[in-house]
């Protein structure tokens, strides 16, 4: 019993993380149809600024953190407004290629500048860090991760529901026609969207920097992100953070009671198998196209 | 002027007289091209570029022609590999039986996935085809029968009488057969299937309620999307003589898709330009520091600002910002600059 709810509070602690990838992508996807394979990346580079700053300029971590979330969120403002916005014929399938190929340069320009090898990031809580509760073994990291997930959703729905720009980009996504004739600039809201979600991405990627950081290191939880927020609906934020948590802790359990070797694989055979039932993803409705 | 008179002119496989005459050109430099190049190495990389052909065929006429996306091709390519070894090993087929078999294999893992992808499109489409990509070689890697991480040796590579040992009989071999994939493919997009397929990229519902069943073509863009890549893999097997499951990677799969994209989506012609650009790119990119003057430049640059033992990355700015700048400016690739440039001297000088 103690280790499933071991297994349980670890898959809810990667969950979480993952959660916040879905959350970034299910942001661009919804307002402007974009399936952003590079925001993995974009929370790449952020990861490795503040590794930069903090291991090499010396900056206290008070100020190098909100750096680094200002940087995503100017690096994600410029990405749109430099490639995406200048695409000549943006449909699903071009926009995927776009984001493939950023997502090929930032690699590169992080493995050009860094190296493989593996890094360790300097963190006010040790990865190792933990606390008994009975029987339980609760990492600071994991409980970290987990509020601050928590509090990110809290704030980002608050933020889509109750500001007047959250109210813009539920119009944008709606009807970007309709909501540039109401006098929304849509453009500005598409650059911004894409400046908070790399935000987003940011964090979680700051949060996964002090157990493993390389340059590979946001290809799974970005690969696991995007699969739980397919998996709960790329059009509906609670989905996909559903999504996110149902993988994270399936993932955990099936690794500790059928085989650890086939864990990560896990994950991608559960979203075939509900795609099949349900093409939209578990909480999303179901869209038909009009002729 | 290129204007068809009737359906047999359309669907003809050289159109005129020029054609007839610069393939024929085409075949003599490609069986004097292993005797005219200076060493061993060119011919290793056209056998490299001719396997990536056949792969980028078979991936146009799935994301090119059917408009499907799909991030799983190493896949594909990953299973032909192993199961024409393995049929070689364990059930001691021949090359020549072995080959197609892994490639129907292929085509059969491809049929299974085309089913779930009958209802789905767009992202959904592209996770459910990556983590196919991503599970199958896991799982192949994880097997003792596959030879697991140590990955397998390929056996002794003959037909009839014909010992396959040096790079040489290899190309003649590869080049043939991407050929005849070739003339296949490019009979199967002019005629009723490729319209068909066509028709779907266009638009599902609209050719659903003109007469294309859409349940058959659409497995069928993804059986035969994969058998193409099946054969590569089984071809790919021998060119490096050794595989493991560590070289099927995404990166793979997104190599393809560039090279897709860079040739041309929708394009037989722009899959083997796009195919053999990425190819000579990526090859030559793998050793930059050796290349004369931008090596030097490079070897500095990195010195001073970034690391000397990353500088191997920068194949991967170099390949994504061709994607990304072809991407935004010209959605045809290489083939779309081409046809705009002869459009552009068809009048001149006016």
């Amino acid at each position: 019993m103690i280790d499933f709810i071991q297994m349980l509070l670890s898959g809810v602690a990667v969950g979480s993380s993952y959660a916040l990838m879905g959350l970034a992508m299910v942001l661009i996807y919804k307002t402007s149809e974009v399936v952003n394979f590079a925001q993995g990346e974009m929370a790449l580079v952020s990861v490795f600024m503040t590794y930069l700053v903090l291991a090499f300029h010396g900056w206290p971590f008070h100020l190098a953190f909100p750096a680094a979330l200002i940087f995503s969120f100017f690096l994600g403002c410029f990405l749109e407004w430099a490639v995406l916005r200048r695409a000549k014929t943006p449909n699903i399938l071009s926009m995927i290629i776009i984001t493939i190929g950023i997502e090929m340069i930032l690699l590169g320009l992080v493995s050009w500048k860094f190296g493989a090898d593996p890094k360790t990031l300097p963190f006010p809580i040790g990865p190792y860090d933990a606390f008994l509760v009975g029987d339980l073994f609760i990492s600071h990291l994991e409980i970290m991760t987990l509020v601050l997930a928590l509090v990110i959703m809290v704030s980002l729905f608050l933020f889509l529901r109750y500001t007047r720009f959250g109210m813009a980009m539920k119009a944008t996504q709606q009807n970007p026609v309709a909501a540039r004739l109401m006098g929304i600039r849509v453009n500005r809201i598409l650059m911004v969207t894409w400046g908070i979600s790399a935000g987003v991405g940011g964090i979680a990627g700051l949060l996964i920097a002090p157990t493993v950081m390389s340059p590979f290191m946001m290809w799974d939880p970005m690969l696991k992100g995007f699969a739980g927020a397919v998996l709960g609906g790329m059009t509906s934020l609670p989905g996909a953070v559903a999504g996110a948590y149902i993988v994270g802790v399936v993932e955990n359990l099936f690794g500790g009671y059928v085989s650890t070797e086939f864990k990560s694989v896990v994950a991608f055979v559960i979203i075939v198998v509900v795609l099949c039932v349900k093409p939209s993803g578990l909480l999303a409705r179901h869209y038909v196209k009009k002729v | 002027m290129d204007r068809k008179r009737s359906y047999y002119e359309d669907v003809a496989l050289f159109d005129s007289k020029a054609k007839l005459f610069w393939f024929f050109v085409l075949m003599a430099f490609l069986v004097a091209y292993p005797h005219i190049v200076p060493s061993n190495s060119y011919i290793y990389m056209a056998n490299l570029m001719a396997i990536n052909i056949i792969v980028v065929l078979g991936l146009n006429l799935l994301v090119g022609f059917t408009g499907q996306i799909s991030l799983g091709h190493a896949g594909f390519f990953c299973v032909g590999a192993y199961a024409t070894i393995t049929l070689m090993i364990h059930a001691g087929l021949p090359f020549i039986v072995a080959l197609p078999a892994a490639a129907l294999i292929s085509a059969l893992l491809g049929f299974l996935l085309g089913l779930p992808a009958l209802r789905l499109e767009g992202p959904y489409l592209s996770i459910a085809t990556l983590g196919f990509g991503i599970s199958i070689t896991k799982v192949i890697g994880k097997m003792q029968f596959f030879g697991g991480r140590q990955g397998l040796h390929a056996p002794e590579l003959t037909i009839g009488s014909w010992n396959l040992d040096t790079d040489l009989d290899f190309y003649y071999l590869a080049v043939g057969l991407t050929v005849l994939l070739t003339i296949a493919a490019r009979n199967i997009v002019k005629t009723r299937v490729g319209r068909a397929f066509i028709a779907i990229r266009e638009d599902d519902i609209a050719a659903q309620t003109t007469g294309v069943n859409l349940t058959y073509y659409k497995t069928l863009a993804f059986a035969l999307s994969a058998f193409y890549t099946g054969l590569a893999g089984g071809l790919f097997a021998f060119v490096l003589r050794f595989i493991e499951p560590e070289m099927f990677t995404l990166l793979m799969s997104i190599l393809f898709l560039a090279m897709v994209v860079v040739g041309g989506l929708g394009s037989i012609m722009g899959s083997i330009t796009g195919a053999v650009l990425i190819t000579w790119l990526d090859l030559q990119l793998r050793h930059i520091l050796t290349i004369p003057y931008i090596g030097d430049w490079l070897r500095t640059l990195s010195q001073s600002w970034f690391s000397i033992t990353g500088v191997s990355n920068i194949q991967y700015i170099v390949l994504g910002t061709i994607v990304v700048l072809i991407m935004v400016f010209e959605p045809l690739g290489l083939y779309g600059l081409w046809i705009r440039a002869k459009k552009y001297w068809k009048t001149w000088p006016f």
